[in-house]
This record gives structure tokens, C-alpha cells and sequence, in this order.
């Protein structure tokens, strides 16, 4: 992976540390337009670290760049192994690149609003519903973000790691009214 | 209770932790998410609801005027919903304008089941998701985790995986016809689908133990060698299948009442199917050469030859097309790697990872202690991220895991095809007629446990 970064050495960097860059002129594209994101392959794969407020135009930018394509979005729990606690993944294709991209954007737990990328990608409403049932995320700007696999009065995200795996009690429709 | 303050207050009051409103609770009694925001007046509702007294101005008015809309609930115990989807479908007349589809039904958290199984047993979660194409999910996980051991397999295994998808690939788009044509009303063809799919699964069994969530293809390489006289029965399937899809040909591509029902339903242009992370036979039938086989080639499938068939309407008449196509393509790779089936092991020897014979553990101590130390505590697979897809009968399958270096995933989420094209349904539904419903739901081909995981 070594091989295929290369150091950036232009003068107006020179007073910050420089940045590596990806080698695919798409990429590059992408990374020169944002100053705080960061090239981070991993097994091999195209990954960009980006703070949370810009991934919708990062993903904007993206989409311009040629991915056509949101096939992924999900979330990972570092629940005790990272400060920010969550993290958002966003898989992008670009078909006519024969491209995949990833970005992923850590998102502390006390400050859970990450910007919707529903205006860009329409396939990201399924997605994002999803990762606010299951995880508890909000995206800001989404049409409609409720529920999706889980009942609608259920109690709690269940793929946060501090949701317990077993012995959940059976929630009824109305179960409210009693407890 | 549709405006965007409502809303707002319901994501953000509610759902932060901790400052849960309790007045919403009893707001939320009915299935508010599970329903389609309301186009009526907030004045209307309350004179429907009898809450507001309909004076006599009503009188004057048509009561029930003829462009009134009205919203009708298909699912999910209907029997072309294909297992447990369930439709919010709004009419006007016989026109369907919008529709909303409501999943959730046989959610049985898979991916929080799959962070407490070891990387081993990983294959036995995820083969009982999309359960028409098992194979295809324990190979997608497999080469993920492999992609993050960053190991190589034998030749043998790798062939024999191709070997295994692509049959399935056939007996999946098999059932794909099959429940296309009884939901048209071709019962015939459901008969004789299933019929063919049998003399695969009968394979499948032999060789797997099972018919169905084989948990044969593991990472490492797969479970078990093909059978002593596997290449009889590949020799048998592929002299047997081909006529039987030739007659399905002659019954369906011509058939008038076929394509009365399949030709201009259910259109979805190409920038739509984009738009909406569609894949698969339904992209492919809008215009797009795109199959992953081609783009990001996985366990040597680049060493075969085949054609990616491609539509050009985006119709349902079209999606039928490509998959016949795609039946003639796999039973073509099929008869390659039947073939040019290597000899040699057919998992990886690093005992790290694959178990050892079951005669070493008699003769070896240290065979006993890789059994031992692989069935309990599980192989560890190093810190890291990884992506893999492969192009599943519906689809890009993916699986997005995070090692933590432990010997149980972190998180396993699955990229499922069903899911994202399921989001498509309202597209092509639109303006369409309610009769079609059926027809676009089946070429849509979902199944609900690859939706709802």
C-alpha cells in the first residue's frame, strides 16, 4: 500500500505537515478540493477519512467527480475503543471508473446529527432510516426518518454495542400504557 | 402530524438519549412511521376523525368526489409479496400514485447475531439471509475475511466456489421465473421452475449435506471436496436443465398474454436505477452492462468465458430476458469449470485457519490443538476494514467487516441487493396500474430475509 501513496510537496503546504494524496487522478480531484480530509487506505482499498459536518459535500464532490452510484452506508460502534464513538461509512461506486470509494466520518456519541445525503443520493433513504433505527444516528435534512426494521415503539438502537444481546422483553403494540 | 416541525421534534426530542419525551409515546400508539404522510387537510382529518362537527357547508360539496385518492394495504401476508413485504399503495381509481413499501417483518438482527459468532461460524449467520442464494452469501463473507487475512487459496477451492455460485445462480433465477409466472397467472411455469431447481438442490445436497444454508464455503476455502462422481451429476444437470429452459423460452418469449402483461410494466430508466443503488438483473435490463463478474472479478471468475446480457426497456418483460440470459451464461461457466476442475486441496493448509483432516487429529498432537483451539476460541484475524462485493443473483452483495483483532467480527453488515432495489418499487409503480403490481413486485425478485436481515 506504501507503493501507491505519494507525498505531496507543493510550497503552500510547507508550513503543515504534508498531506499524502491518492494516486487515481479521481481521487486526487476529491482530496485537493478539502483541506481536513484525510487518505487513509486500508487492505488495499480507497478510504478517506472526513470530519462529520463535511460529508455531504464530500459526497457532493464525489458525485460530481463521476460516482455515480451510493451502494452502502452504515455505521460502526467503537464503543469503548475510540473517543468519537461512532463511525459512518459511506461506500461510493463510480461505474464509469470502474471505481469504489469509501469515506468514513467519526461521529462522537453526545453529538449524534450527521448531514442526510438523501439530496444526492436517493438510494440513502433506506440507508440512513436504517442506521438511525439501529444505531441512533440522525441525518439532518432526510424526508423522512423514522423507523425501518424495527418496531416503531421500540425502545433503544440494538446494534449500539451497550445494547444488550439477549433477553430483550417482548414489546407489544401500546405496551406503553402499562409500564 | 405531517408538518416538518412535528418531525423534527419527534427525531430530536425523542431519539437523543436520554431526553425522551414522554408525551410522544402516547402520540405514537398507531403505526405513524408505517404510514404515508397525509395529503388531506388538517381540517379534513378532523371531520373524518368525527372530531370536528361537518356542518352544512359540506351538503354543498361532493362528499366523496371522483379524484378522491384512496390508500389500500397490500401485505405482508399476501401471496405475491414474496414472504413478509408489505405495500402502502395510494389510488386514484385503478392508477396507482404513490406507494410506500414497509419492511421490518422478519428483522431478526443477523448483523448483531454475527458480532457474537466467531469468523468461523460467520458463513452459518449469513447463508440464511438471502436463502435463495446462500452460496453466494457465504462466499461474500468468506472473501472478506480472507481479504482481511490477507491469504491465498488453492486452485481447487477456488474453482470449486465458482463452480457452486454459479449453479446457484441458476437455481436462483430458476425460482425468479418460477414466481414471476404464478404471479401472472403462469402456474404451469411455476411448476416447472421449481421442478429444475430440484435436480441443483439435489446436487447441492450431496455435495453440501444440506439444500438450503449450506454453510459450505468458509474462509479458508470450502467445507468439504466435491463428491467421488461429482462430475456425473454436473454432466447430468447440464444435459438436463438446458432443453427444459428452451421450452420455457418457447412458452414465454412469444407467449401474447406474457408479454400483454410483462412489456412496458414496471419501467425504471437507467439514471433512475442509479439514482437508487439499484443492481443486478433489473440494472442490467436498463441499459447497463454493469456486472461486478466483469468490473471487480473475485475467486478467478475472469478465467471463464461469458457474455453479460443487457437490456434495453427496463421493463419487467426485459428483467425476464436477462435472467434467461444470465441461466445460459452460468450453465456456461458451470461446464468451463467442471472442465477445468484442478486438482488439490480444496481449503488453505495454513492450520491457523482451516481445520486439520479429521485422521491428522488421531496421529498429531498439534492437529489436535488447532481443532481444539479453532472450534472453540476461533482463528484471530488482524486489526482492519475491508469492503468485498460480488455480484449475487440480485445483485452487488457486499459485506462490510471491522476486525478489532479478536477472533469475532467487530461489526458485520451486509450490503444486501434486495434491500436497496426494494427502494426502487415506489419508482416503478408510479402511474402505473394496480393490476401490474404483482408482475413489477416479482421481477423485482426480493426476498424478504436478504431485505430484512
Amino acid at each position: 500500500m506504501a507503493g501507491d501513496q505519494i507525498v505531496e510537496g507543493s510550497e503552500e503546504q510547507a508550513e503543515t505537515p504534508a498531506r499524502t494524496l491518492p494516486d487515481q487522478a479521481i481521487l486526487r480531484s476529491i482530496a485537493e478540493q478539502f483541506t481536513d480530509i484525510e487518505w487513509a487506505p486500508s487492505t488495499g482499498q480507497d478510504v478517506f477519512m472526513v470530519p462529520k459536518d463535511l460529508v455531504r459535500d464530500v459526497v457532493q464532490a464525489a458525485s460530481e467527480a463521476g460516482f455515480e452510484m451510493l451502494v452502502d452506508l452504515t455505521v460502526t460502534d467503537y464503543f469503548r475503543r475510540r473517543s468519537s464513538r461512532f463511525e459512518l461509512v459511506i461506500n461510493l461506486l463510480s461505474i464509469q471508473h470502474e471505481l469504489r470509494l469509501r469515506l468514513r466520518a467519526p461521529v462522537p456519541v453526545d453529538d449524534v446529527r450527521v448531514p442526510s445525503v438523501v439530496p444526492i443520493y436517493s438510494g440513502a433513504n433506506f440507508y440512513e432510516r436504517e442506521a438511525f433505527d439501529l444505531f441512533g444516528l440522525i441525518f439532518d435534512g432526510h424526508p423522512d426518518l423514522t423507523r425501518i426494521l424495527m418496531p416503531d415503539e421500540w425502545d433503544g438502537h440494538p446494534l449500539r454495542k451497550d445494547y444488550g444481546m439477549s433477553s430483550v422483553p417482548v414489546q407489544f403494540k401500546g405496551s406503553h400504557q402499562v409500564k | 402530524m405531517t408538518d416538518q416541525r412535528h418531525r423534527d421534534k419527534r427525531n430530536v426530542d425523542v431519539w437523543l438519549t436520554g431526553t425522551e419525551d414522554p408525551d410522544w409515546l402516547v402520540e405514537s400508539t398507531d403505526e405513524g412511521a408505517q404510514k404515508m404522510a397525509s395529503q388531506e387537510t388538517t381540517a379534513r382529518l378532523l371531520e373524518q376523525e368525527g372530531l370536528a362537527v361537518a356542518d352544512d357547508r359540506l351538503l354543498d360539496e361532493d362528499i366523496a368526489p371522483d379524484d378522491e385518492l384512496m390508500i389500500i394495504n397490500m401485505g405482508p401476508q399476501h401471496p405475491s409479496t414474496h414472504g413478509v413485504l408489505r405495500i402502502n399503495i395510494e389510488l386514484e381509481g385503478e392508477i396507482i400514485r404513490r406507494s410506500k413499501p414497509i419492511i421490518g417483518y422478519l428483522h431478526t438482527g443477523m448483523e448483531k447475531t454475527g458480532e457474537e459468532l466467531t469468523w468461523l461460524q460467520g458463513p452459518t449467520n449469513v447463508t440464511r439471509m438471502d436463502y435463495l442464494a446462500p452460496l453466494h452469501n457465504e462466499l461474500v463473507f468468506s472473501l472478506a475475511v480472507e481479504q482481511l487475512l490477507g491469504i491465498d487459496l488453492p486452485p481447487r477451492a477456488v474453482a470449486i466456489r465458482v463452480l457452486m455460485t454459479e449453479l446457484n445462480r441458476v437455481s436462483s433465477h430458476l425460482v425468479a421465473l418460477a414466481t414471476n409466472g404464478m404471479d401472472i397467472g403462469a402456474i404451469s411455469m411455476m411448476l416447472y421452475g421449481f421442478r429444475d431447481r430440484e435436480r441443483i438442490l439435489a446436487f447441492f445436497e450431496k455435495t453440501t449435506g444440506l439444500r438450503m444454508n449450506h454453510n459450505y464455503i468458509r474462509p479458508g476455502g470450502v467445507a468439504a471436496d466435491l463428491p467421488p462422481d461429482w462430475q456425473e451429476d454436473i454432466e447430468f444437470i447440464l444435459e438436463k436443465v438446458p432443453p427444459r429452459i428452451l421450452e420455457y423460452e418457447d412458452l414465454l418469449k412469444a407467449n401474447p398474454i406474457w408479454m400483454g402483461r410483462t412489456k412496458d410494466v414496471g419501467v425504471i430508466t437507467l439514471e433512475e436505477c442509479l439514482a437508487y443503488s439499484v443492481t443486478g438483473p433489473t440494472l442490467r435490463a436498463a441499459g447497463s452492462d454493469w456486472d461486478l463478474r466483469k468490473a471487480f472479478p473475485y475467486s478467478g471468475i475472469e478465467n471463464y468465458h461469458f457474455e453479460v446480457p443487457v437490456g434495453e426497456h427496463g421493463d419487467v418483460y426485459d428483467r425476464y430476458r436477462v435472467r434467461i440470459e444470465e441461466i445460459w451464461q452460468s450453465l456456461s461457466i458451470v461446464k468451463q469449470a467442471a472442465e477445468s476442475m484442478p486438482e488439490g486441496d480444496y481449503k488453505t493448509d495454513d492450520r491457523k485457519i482451516a481445520p486439520p483432516p479429521r485422521a491428522r487429529i488421531d496421529e498429531s498432537m498439534e492437529a489436535l490443538i488447532h481443532h481444539f483451539k479453532i472450534y472453540t476460541e476461533g482463528f484471530q484475524v488482524p486489526e482492519g476494514e475491508a469492503y468485498v462485493a460480488i455480484e449475487s443473483p440480485r445483485g452487488e452483495l457486499g459485506a462490510y467487516l471491522v476486525s478489532d483483532g479478536g477472533s469475532r467480527p467487530l461489526r458485520m453488515h451486509m450490503r444486501t441487493p434486495s434491500f436497496a432495489n426494494l427502494q426502487a418499487l415506489p419508482v416503478m409503480m408510479a402511474d402505473s396500474m394496480i393490476a401490474d403490481t404483482v408482475a413489477t413486485i416479482a421481477s423485482l425478485d426480493p426476498v424478504l430475509g436478504d431485505v430484512d436481515r
